[in-house]
């Protein structure tokens, strides 16, 4: 864990990337006791600017508080971003490891299926997914896990397909190990270093596609979050700047930071690759 | 680059302006002919022929090109169109029009009274649904010659004359129309009209291209040499476009309100919200009654109450509406606005939730409903918002569900809905526009603008069957008069806004808005001030 953390802190932009993720988790977590009341909640004159003592980041159209709409935004942001990234990589995973362990019709099957759902255009796949099921946060989750898994299903059959000619695997099947077994307590194992990393990116970007879509009036309509609030001011951005531009600059910071330490995390658990890379 | 050709086109535009500000004074405004006027349209309508689309884009375009008997003045006066006179019998029954003389259509053939006949008789009622119900009431359609024509009612209904107008009563052309299938004629692509415009050129996606008509009935009219329609989809393109004065008229929702007030402050345009009497288009919260608690008409009360209708006109539509006082809009005949009020006052409304027995919990909800946004664009949605939060304070939760159009529809028509915004025109008359939202016979599932929320009350049914069929005007105003208090005591639907929309005018065009149909007139006065 030392060397781990003694690799990872060799990034200085992954550090950073930890300090503002973890900044932004305790605004999460904590902000709301500091900004209480609903976000929709009409809490002063509108389209007033930024910087005033009441309202740090201004009011919207409705006179809407911005920096409460940031605050709370940020708790469904992130719980969209992990959930459904744990739901994709759920499904990748099995179906990856399955088809790179079995190979053949398995992983022929397997990787057409895969293959189906990559040539559709993730977002466009998305916005029809919510549009069908009633746009929720349930019907979100669905529609980004449902567009993220395959690119899962496949790293994790590259690695599975290395893995599986391993000795150790083999000594795995000469003890008469099930499958099960060997999948997730022998392979999976040795697997997972790219798997985080993929993962922290995944986060990333379903953050991205939760935002698109509430930009589009797509996202949960009882929810605050970062995109609808972009998506709801876009219309005044000439009479009101603040209200689209600090909930970007909200999902810009995450994202961000969500990248550096995914950088990070690669750096750190793949050590000879980042040395070569340097 | 782009910038900076508008800004050149900005500041031409201003030296033009100012160098015809100074001419104006110079001369008395006297109607010059010329000019050539470039209009928004947007959506592009899907064709022209009125008498088989109605939708507002087909109806702005199409009144240059059709006519109707009437038109009808700021206050819904009926004034002369085709019809160059007209009388109705004591009893209400008979209408007979005189119309004018030396009229052509656009394949220069004469326009004669068997042309009014034909449209009211057969081709209005095969293929228009609106205006169906309206000449079924007709026994007989004559034409004693071919400057008259009488329509024969059934029985007294007054709304009659109010149906003249182009998107209502097209008048079409006999001798194209008879015994063709209206929907599949090839004039539907190419309009035959008697109005003062007709269709040059239209390039799908670009521009519709109209010409005057030189053998228009009024002499020397019209003054424009040409109208084009600018198909623009882009909300920000339309604005642009009048800011530079590529365009010279924008109506109805072709600016977004929050654009409004800047581009009034702009010197070379006029902003008017009239025109928009006849169609007098309201906002309201529908509730299904068939579900508790809005079977309730103190819950439905407590609603209204909670509501800052103010805030919603001022801070969502920008300031543009009047507050509604009942089911008729006030620019509508037989409007009464000595009716019981429901101001903004959330602590009645708490008094009558508590009346109700509707307590609050330990969390502070009293009641859950869901409410489906209407899917109409960002206004509607902000006031949804809106209404959450302000039901929210007196103790109603409300979800909102957001939908696509369709499903929208779907929904409300098949009464799968708590609550939702809807927003109507009301046509001119009370008969033809409000009824049908409130009588127990129009309670038809799967029809939409029906009596979707299924309010049921037999006095409201007698009422409204008389007030339409009275010949007395002042017997008909006591019963609508007496329909409102009583809807509005009953709230079946809380009334939120009448809806005013921003037409913004080049100044250099005059006599644009002339009529209760405003844009969507013939346009045979407009002219350009040189």
């Amino acid at each position: 864990m030392t060397e781990f953390w003694r690799r990872y802190r060799r990034n200085k932009g992954a550090v950073a990337g930890l300090v503002v993720l973890a900044l932004i988790l305790l605004v999460a977590a904590l902000g709301p006791l500091a900004w209480p009341g609903s976000p929709w909640d009409m809490a002063g004159v509108p389209f007033q600017p930024p910087f005033s003592a009441e309202h740090p980041l201004g009011t919207d159209t409705l006179g809407r508080d911005v920096a409460t709409g940031i605050v709370h935004g940020a708790r469904v942001s992130l719980l969209i971003g992990f959930v459904a990234t744990l739901a994709a990589l759920g499904v990748g995973v099995v179906v990856g490891a399955v088809a790179g362990y079995f190979g053949g019709r398995v992983d022929d099957v397997a990787m057409r299926l895969t293959e189906f759902f990559q040539t559709i255009p993730s977002f466009v796949f998305a916005v029809v997914l919510v549009a069908i099921f009633t746009p929720g946060i349930g019907s979100i989750v669905a529609a980004i896990a449902t567009v993220s898994w395959p690119a899962v299903a496949r790293l994790v059959r590259g690695e599975f397909l290395t893995l599986r000619t391993r000795e150790f695997v083999q000594a795995s099947v000469v003890l008469g190990r099930s499958a099960r077994h060997i999948i997730f307590v022998e392979i999976l194992p040795n697997a997972i270093s790219p798997i985080i990393v993929s993962g922290s990116l995944m986060v990333a970007t379903a953050i991205l596609v939760e935002s698109s879509l509430s930009f589009l009036g797509l996202g949960d309509p009882n929810m605050m979050s970062w995109g609808y609030m972009i998506g709801a001011s876009r219309s005044v951005v000439r009479l009101a700047w603040w209200c689209s531009f600090f909930p970007g600059l909200a999902i810009l910071l995450t994202v961000l930071a969500l990248n550096l330490v995914g950088e990070g995390l690669s750096d750190a658990l793949n050590p000879r690759l980042s040395r070569e890379g340097r | 680059m782009a910038r900076l050709r508008t800004l050149v086109a900005g500041t031409a535009g201003i030296l033009l302006a100012s160098a015809l500000a100074g001419e104006t004074l110079a001369q008395a405004p006297t109607p010059a002919r010329g000019g050539t006027m470039n209009i928004i349209i947007s959506p592009e309508p899907p064709t022209l022929m009125l008498g088989i689309n109605q939708t507002t884009p087909a109806a702005i375009v199409g009144g240059k090109i059709y006519e109707s008997l009437l038109r009808y003045d700021l206050d819904l006066k009926p004034m002369p169109g085709l019809a160059k006179s007209w009388t109705v019998s004591p009893d209400g029954k008979t209408y007979t029009f005189k119309l004018q003389e030396g009229v052509k259509w656009h394949d220069g053939k004469p326009f004669t009274a068997d042309d009014v006949v034909f449209s009211a008789k057969t081709y209005l009622t095969t293929t228009h649904p609106r205006s169906r119900p309206i000449f079924q009431r007709a026994e007989e359609i004559s034409a004693p010659d071919p400057l008259t024509v009488v329509f024969k009612l059934k029985g007294p209904f007054a709304p009659f004359i109010m149906a003249w107008e182009p998107s209502t009563a097209p008048i079409v052309p006999k001798h194209i129309y008879e015994g063709t299938d209206f929907r599949a004629n090839p004039a539907n692509a190419k309009p035959i009209g008697t109005g003062p415009f007709k269709l040059k050129e239209w390039v799908r996606g670009s521009h519709i291209h109209l010409v005057r008509n030189d053998d228009y009935w009024q002499k020397g009219k019209p003054y424009l040499d040409d109208i084009y329609y600018r198909v623009l989809p882009d909300a920000s393109a339309r604005v642009v476009a009048m800011e530079t004065g590529q365009t010279h008229l924008s109506a109805f929702a072709d600016i977004e309100t929050f654009e409004v007030p800047r581009l009034k402050a702009m010197p070379h345009l006029e902003m008017t919200t009239k025109g928009y009497e006849y169609l007098a288009q309201m906002v309201w919260l529908d509730f299904n009654l068939r579900k508790p608690p809005f079977d309730d008409r103190r819950f439905r009360q407590a609603v209204y109450h909670a509501i800052d209708r103010n805030f919603l006109r001022d801070r969502v539509w920008f300031g543009l509406g009047k507050l509604a006082t009942g089911p008729i809009h006030s620019s509508i005949p037989h409007y009464d606005a000595n009716v019981p009020e429901y101001p903004f006052d959330p602590k009645k409304a708490e008094a009558l939730l508590d009346e109700m027995g509707l307590k609050r919990g330990s969390d502070g909800v009293r009641a859950r409903v869901t409410m489906d946004q209407l899917p109409y664009g960002d206004v509607y949605v902000r006031a949804g918002e809106y209404i959450r939060q302000a039901l929210g304070r007196v103790g109603i939760q409300v979800s909102l569900r957001s939908a696509d159009v369709a499903t929208w529809g779907d929904r409300v028509r098949n009464w799968d809905y708590d609550m939702t915004l809807q927003v109507l025109s009301q046509l001119g008359h009370p008969a033809l526009g409000v009824s049908r939202l409130y009588i127990s016979s129009n309670i038809r599932k799967g029809v939409l603008f029906s009596n979707v929320n299924g309010y049921t009350n037999p006095r409201i049914d007698e009422l409204f069957d008389k007030a339409a069929v009275a010949a007395d005007p002042k017997q008909s105003q006591a019963m609508y008069s007496e329909i409102q208090r009583i809807l509005v005591g009953d709230v079946p639907v809380a009334w939120l806004l009448e809806l005013e929309f921003p037409t913004f005018v080049d100044k250099r065009f005059r006599n644009v808005v002339t009529s209760a149909i405003g844009v969507r007139d013939g346009f045979a006065d407009v002219y350009m001030q040189r």
